[in-house]
């Protein structure tokens, strides 16, 4: 039984009493048996969709609802609880944006006392805000007290950080240490035309600060490690990940996880995206979900597999939201929900995470305590010791492949990627035959000859020599660097992708 | 249902209609205290409203807190509260019927370029269906010390 102070108002449902007991073990429990006790309550405490009423305000003891659990929020025995009402009222239904004046009178001596004012610039910049309860000036100076990290300012990095840039967060952290490319501009929409050949970091704070100006933009050019990652993270709210890579995406949830704080979680490929928010204080985190990474290889990246440009658009727009949401300490976030989004179908699915106990990171005895090499634990092996290594017996540089055509050498070509990509560009006289039939076209191979194969950047190209060397053939070099380093070295006339 | 009676001390009366003259053109808004249908003392309250104050009030929690405290501190109770509508007839709006509770009194004054006008009292019906009007009266003022402000 817990105690509920009843406002004067509300009295004459309660018998006249300013006080009366209820029995539940959280607000919503302990409201729903008042309303039972008291029916004629309920209309003054709920509107038509069964929610508190936004002028019904909720204490207990002396803490607003709102900055606990909401109607979730436990009550013991002894708390007390009180309804109190905000009154008010106004001419009429519609806002007039134009009278909108700065504050005035004292604030709600609730918790964000102690986070920045706004200024009348703010003001209006953020008026669609401030005219939303669930936002208000008290939830725009939230958000400009907040700071955010992106990890990374491509795909999801882009509208994510955009959205936050315009939504006012007060300061916005991007990690990258990439330069823009022809083929990043058509998704990463904080990077244009000339800023080809920027630094990723350079173009993202122009575009950022043009959108708001007020906004504190800090970059960091560096890659993510776990020599610095705790340090980058310790100033931030929330990390946003934005990363492309398994290495990256357990060092942001290993890290987020020791420091506690919330990583807004996505991912995108192809056609496909996920999002979620992992590593709140009882959430699931990513190792969860997955407690280990795939076989290195198996899961495409995007430049391998590619991704539909507004994919990126929706899911950085989902971790964005969650983002604000977690700030702002509104609404539902995605805590133990992991969403993935179908762009062919236009479907979303939600599927319920529980937090692991025996997780190795965020369970009851985790064995993951400091950051570890996550490299390695990807089994992602370093990349491979850069040209002066050419291994001569199976791999072949562009250079001398070149060379050796131009000699007149019978060499077959046999190129591995899908079809769509060998539209693009292609080595004069290859044979197209992407990795996935080698197992039951090579046959139509001459063992006799001598075999180079090629792919775009030498991965999948390295697979199909080692099954042609499993299956008996003898002569088979992989062409290094793929037909990204032929175009670079030999045909500079050919696009690249 | 009998038509519902409040009756305002003079000295309440001039403090309402003074309080939006000096707030105009925004709103003013304060707490009634009294007992049996008689307002013996207002408090004037800050409007904390982040709309506009020229078109909305807003009584925070701490403040309606600050309020009932205070009627209990004149030995009265909190019967309703008092706001106003700048160069708008004393009539409540859809947004004060959305906004408000019940069996409080709720007082509104016109105040027409700059200068009070009309004055008027309503009761929100118990299904929140829309408002009564009550019928004002005007007494004899009670106590040289009605008015109270609240700054924040």
């Amino acid at each position: 039984m817990a105690k509920i102070l009843i406002p004067t108002p509300l009295r004459p449902y309660t018998d006249k009493l300013d006080a009366v007991e209820a029995t539940g073990a959280t607000v919503g429990e302990l409201l729903a048996d008042l309303t039972r006790k008291h029916a004629g309550l309920k209309a003054h405490l709920y509107n038509e969709q069964g929610k508190l009423r936004s002028f019904v305000n909720v204490y207990v003891n002396d803490d607003d609802i709102r900055y606990l659990q909401k109607e979730q929020t436990p009550v013991q025995a002894d708390d007390t609880v009180s309804i109190i009402p905000s009154v008010a009222g106004g001419v009429e239904a519609t806002i007039d944006s134009r009278v909108r004046l700065p504050l005035e009178g004292p604030r709600d001596p609730q918790p964000d006392r102690d986070a920045p004012a706004l200024t009348n610039e703010e003001i209006k910049r953020y008026s669609r805000h401030l005219i939303m309860p669930e936002v208000g000036v008290e939830g725009q100076r939230k958000l400009k007290a907040s700071k955010v990290l992106c990890i990374g300012a491509g795909g999801l990095g882009s509208p994510a950080a955009m959205y936050l840039a315009a939504a006012g967060v007060g300061a916005l952290g991007i990690v990258d240490f990439d330069v823009v490319d022809f083929s990043n501009l058509q998704r990463q929409i904080l990077h244009g035309t000339p800023d080809v050949g920027r630094t990723k970091l350079a173009s993202a704070r122009d575009r950022l600060q043009s959108i708001n100006p007020n906004v504190e933009i800090r970059t960091y050019e560096t890659a993510l490690s776990s020599k610095n990652a705790l340090e980058l993270f310790a100033p931030y709210d929330v990390i946003l990940d934005g990363t492309d890579n398994f290495p990256t995406r357990y060092l942001v949830n290993d890290a987020c996880v020791l420091l506690g704080k919330p990583n807004a979680y996505g991912s995108i490929f192809r056609f496909e995206g996920q999002a979620s928010v992992f590593a709140t204080k009882d959430g699931p985190c990513y190792r969860c979900l997955y407690p280990e990474p795939p076989p290195p290889g198996l899961v495409p990246s995007c430049a391998e597999g590619g991704v539909l440009g507004v994919l990126p658009g929706v899911i950085g727009v989902i971790q964005a939201t969650e983002t604000i949401k977690l700030i702002l300490g509104v609404g539902e976030p995605l805590i133990g929900r992991f969403m993935i989004y179908d762009a062919l179908k236009m479907r979303f699915r939600e599927l319920t995470l529980r937090k692991d106990p025996d997780c190795p990171v965020c369970g009851t005895h985790p064995t993951v305590t400091h950051l570890i090499d996550y490299e390695q634990f990807c089994g992602v092996t370093p990349a491979a010791p850069e040209p002066s290594a050419v291994n001569s017996a199976t791999e072949i540089t562009a250079v001398e492949l070149k060379l050796r055509l131009d000699r007149g050498d019978a060499l077959t070509i046999v190129d591995v990627r899908e079809v769509n990509e060998y539209q693009i560009n292609r080595i004069a006289g290859s044979l197209l035959m992407p990795l996935g039939d080698v197992p039951k076209r090579y046959p139509e191979l001459n063992p006799s000859h001598e075999i180079v194969v090629q792919c775009k950047m030498g991965v999948r190209s390295a697979k199909a020599a080692d099954f042609l060397r499993s299956v008996g053939f003898t002569r088979v070099l992989n062409l290094k660097g793929g037909i990204l380093d032929w175009v670079d070295k030999v045909d500079p006339s050919q696009p690249k992708y | 249902m009998a038509e519902r009676r409040l009756t305002l001390a003079a000295a309440v009366d001039q403090a309402v209609r003074r309080h939006g003259e000096e707030t105009y053109p925004h709103e003013c808004c304060g707490a009634l205290v009294g007992r049996d249908g008689v307002v013996s003392a207002v408090v004037a309250l800050p409007n904390t409203t982040e709309e506009g104050p020229r078109r909305r009030f807003l009584v925070r929690a701490a403040d309606y807190r600050l309020a009932e405290r205070r009627a209990i501190e004149l030995g009265g109770e909190l019967l309703g509260f008092y706001h106003s509508h700048p160069d708008h007839p004393a009539r409540p709006s859809q947004f004060d019927l959305d906004h408000a509770w019940p069996t409080f009194a709720y007082v509104i004054v016109a105040v027409t370029a700059g200068a009070a006008a009309g004055m008027t009292v309503w009761y929100l019906k118990d299904d929140r269906s829309s408002f009564d009007e009550g019928s004002l009266h005007h007494g004899e003022n009670s106590h040289p010390d009605t008015a109270q402000t609240v700054h924040g």
